[in-house]
């Protein structure tokens, strides 16, 4: 497939990632995620333990984080688990980036919602700061990607960008989110329009009471 | 909102929803989801006195509700319960659960739940779990709601804190436990036994039925899955008994629901709203209309992307609910609704639908996961209107030959968006195709 990620070469993944070890932080949090699931069934932990891994990759390389094959083979040993069953995991699911990605993952959603509401314009924006679906930019800084429906399709069109949703977006707003990201800025996350979550703009139909109060309904029933 | 007194005979459909009945008062996360403020909102109020109820009884309220689940099947919430087996005779526990996957597009309803009402949820997990005699809940969030997965986890450790949730839950005697886990980014561990697949660090690859995974499900033991919506609502059912609920919607479609509205409305949005309520009706209340005004409305696809698309006549005054869209041909679904007005088009609308389904398919039963990606490529052709007139019926055909063959209804799904846009749009599919052999058919159009 032509947009499938190109896996680096093994011997320098391995000679930069062959000694992958949790930090200590990541070993104590490592222990609380396996002692979610009953025991003799750590398995069920190579998700959580795999997002975990790709975080602190993306922490030592400052980027979103991916996972190299030796990390994929320190995940699976600790959960003594064969390697292809891990490797089977981290292939299946999108959220592992099998390449190496940038300092932040635009990922914008092109599924119908957000396409009738305009992610057609906030590709364009991306377009035109440069950013190729599929690719990292030259600086290293973004990486697009136009990925399924995220969930927030009542704030169409959105990205998600790293951890955060921003939501709402018209071809100037996703341009400016982008632009202050790579002027080392941190963008409003959610709704980029004049509005709370996912009520309608211009405020609620509904609930007003709970707008200024943390008002209890349980009087009225 | 008025507050009109309750009606003695439950109606068809009361009219708008007041304040007083909505569930989820902080769906729009006005205020603060921690469990001191949800508690003063009436969360996790003498959690004690609902278990003290016993199981059975639960089960019977929940069953005497009429609650229909509120993942898309549409299944009787209590029936599902009352599956699970009474008493071990294995040594075997039992699990619930929860399915926090929420991944069709156009809903987004599960999101604004965990992010601004976690503690409905949490309840209704013990509550629902109780009830089913399970040892414990997993709620599979998908991976990318990490704020929310945040959030959930948070609101999980306070429930812990406050002795809500573990030894002797709530002080009813009953040992419980509510694990959060993460996805990572697949549609299809949002079917049963995918997520199953998927909770024991697998593939999500859904599992031939049966066994059901009330007989053998995670760890091979017995498990129901139920959507978020269906647990969050159940504690409040019980707390206002079933009769209360039986109050909204037409017989047999019950209680509240949680609607999506996104697309072409002026104001999309999220919000509670009685079962059946007229389509017009719910966009005019809260979405502030069409885009463009109500002639402007070309079709909807009323329940998330897998349900059939309806034309704008034939929704306008629809009831919103399982039974009144199934006549229509389509369903209720999630109850994600998207609108699209004469600016669409309509073919791309659903050809990107079709490359959704094609990027999802998890590549276990052939059907699936070659037909998938063969309709997504002659929807595209029809897009362009470079195909020929012949092929819409062999895409017809082939939509057949893909639903009801395969392991899961993800097949299904990836078929009946097309046969909707087939058995609706099939003259502008033809006058794309006739006008991009060169425009012979608008000119037989001029001349009749």
């Amino acid at each position: 497939m032509a947009d499938a990620p190109h896996i680096p070469d093994e011997t320098e993944t391995r000679a930069r990632w062959g000694g992958f070890a949790w930090t200590a932080e990541n070993a104590e949090q490592a222990k609380k995620v396996i002692a979610r699931y009953p025991a003799g069934r750590q398995q069920s932990a190579i998700m959580p333990l795999l997002d975990l891994a790709q975080r602190q990759v993306g922490a030592e390389t400052n980027t979103q984080g991916w996972l190299p094959v030796p990390v994929i083979e320190y995940v699976a040993a600790q959960l003594d688990m064969p390697y292809m069953r891990a490797y089977e995991v981290a292939t299946f699911y999108t959220m592992y980036n099998l390449a190496p990605v940038g300092r932040y993952h635009v990922q914008v959603c092109g599924t119908t919602p957000c396409m009738l509401r305009g992610s057609d314009d906030v590709l364009a924006a991306c377009k035109n700061k440069g950013l190729v679906k599929g690719h990292t930019t030259p600086d290293g800084l973004f990486t697009l990607t136009e990925v399924e429906c995220l969930g927030a399709c009542a704030n169409a069109p959105m990205v998600q960008i790293n951890d955060d949703n921003y939501e709402d977006l018209t071809y100037d707003s996703m341009s400016a989110v982008l632009d202050t990201l790579a002027s080392g800025g941190q963008p409003k996350i959610g709704p980029q329009i004049d509005r709370q979550t996912s009520a309608p703009e211009g405020g609620p139909t509904t609930l007003k009471e709970m707008v200024s109060e943390n008002h209890d309904y349980r009087g009225a029933w | 909102m008025t507050d009109a007194p309750a009606p003695a005979t439950p109606p068809s459909f009361v009219g708008p929803l007041a304040d007083k009945d909505r569930i989820f008062t902080n769906v729009h996360g006005f205020q603060d989801w921690g469990i001191d403020a949800a508690m003063k909102r009436g969360d996790w109020d003498n959690t004690k006195a609902l278990l003290a109820l016993g199981q059975d009884a639960i089960i019977d309220i929940i069953k005497a509700s009429n609650l229909r689940g509120r993942g898309g099947a549409g299944f009787p919430t209590g029936m599902k319960w009352s599956f699970m087996p009474k008493e071990s005779k294995d040594g075997r526990p039992s699990f619930l659960v929860i399915n926090a996957d929420e991944s069709e597009p156009g809903s987004c309803k599960d999101r604004e739940i965990i992010r601004h009402d976690p503690h409905k949820l949490i309840e209704g997990a013990l509550v629902a779990g109780f009830a089913m005699r399970a040892r414990a809940a997993y709620i599979y969030i998908r991976g990318e709601f990490i704020y929310e997965a945040k959030v959930l986890f948070a609101a999980v450790e306070q429930a812990y804190a406050k002795g809500f949730l573990g030894k002797n839950a709530c002080g009813s005697g009953y040992d419980f436990d509510v694990f959060v886990h993460r996805g990572a980014g697949a549609y299809i561990c949002g079917e049963e036994t995918a997520q199953i697949e998927s909770l024991e660090g697998k593939k999500g690859q859904p599992r031939l039925k049966p066994p059901f995974p009330a007989g053998a499900g995670l760890y091979g033991c017995p498990t129901t899955v139920n959507n978020v919506e269906s647990i969050a609502v159940s504690p409040t059912i019980l707390r206002r008994g079933a009769a209360w609920f039986n109050g909204f919607g037409r017989e047999g479609n019950r209680g509240t629901k949680l609607f999506q509205i996104s697309g072409h409305v002026n104001k999309p949005c999220v919000v509670e709203e009685s079962m059946s309520i007229p389509f017009k009706e719910l966009i005019d209340r809260h979405c502030g209309g069409i885009r463009g005004g109500w002639d402007n409305l070309l079709a909807v696809i009323p329940g998330g992307s897998s349900v059939p698309l309806v034309p704008a006549a034939q929704i306008m005054d629809a009831p919103m609910d399982f039974d009144g869209l199934k006549a229509l041909g389509s369903g209720l679904g999630t109850a994600a609704v998207i609108v699209m007005d004469k600016s669409t088009d309509i073919v791309r609308a659903i050809s990107r639908l079709s490359y959704f389904y094609k990027h999802e398919s998890c590549g276990q039963c052939t059907p699936c996961r070659e037909g998938t990606g063969w309709m997504w490529r002659v929807m595209e052709r029809l897009r362009t209107g470079e195909a020929d007139i012949s092929e819409i019926d062999m895409l017809q055909e082939v939509t057949k030959q893909v639903e009801g063959h395969t392991i899961c209804a993800l097949g299904d799904a990836a078929a009946w968006p097309i046969q909707g846009l087939i058995r609706h749009f099939r003259p502008e599919i033809e006058r794309r195709i006739v006008e991009a052999k060169g425009g012979a058919g608008t000119m037989m159009e001029a001349a009749e």
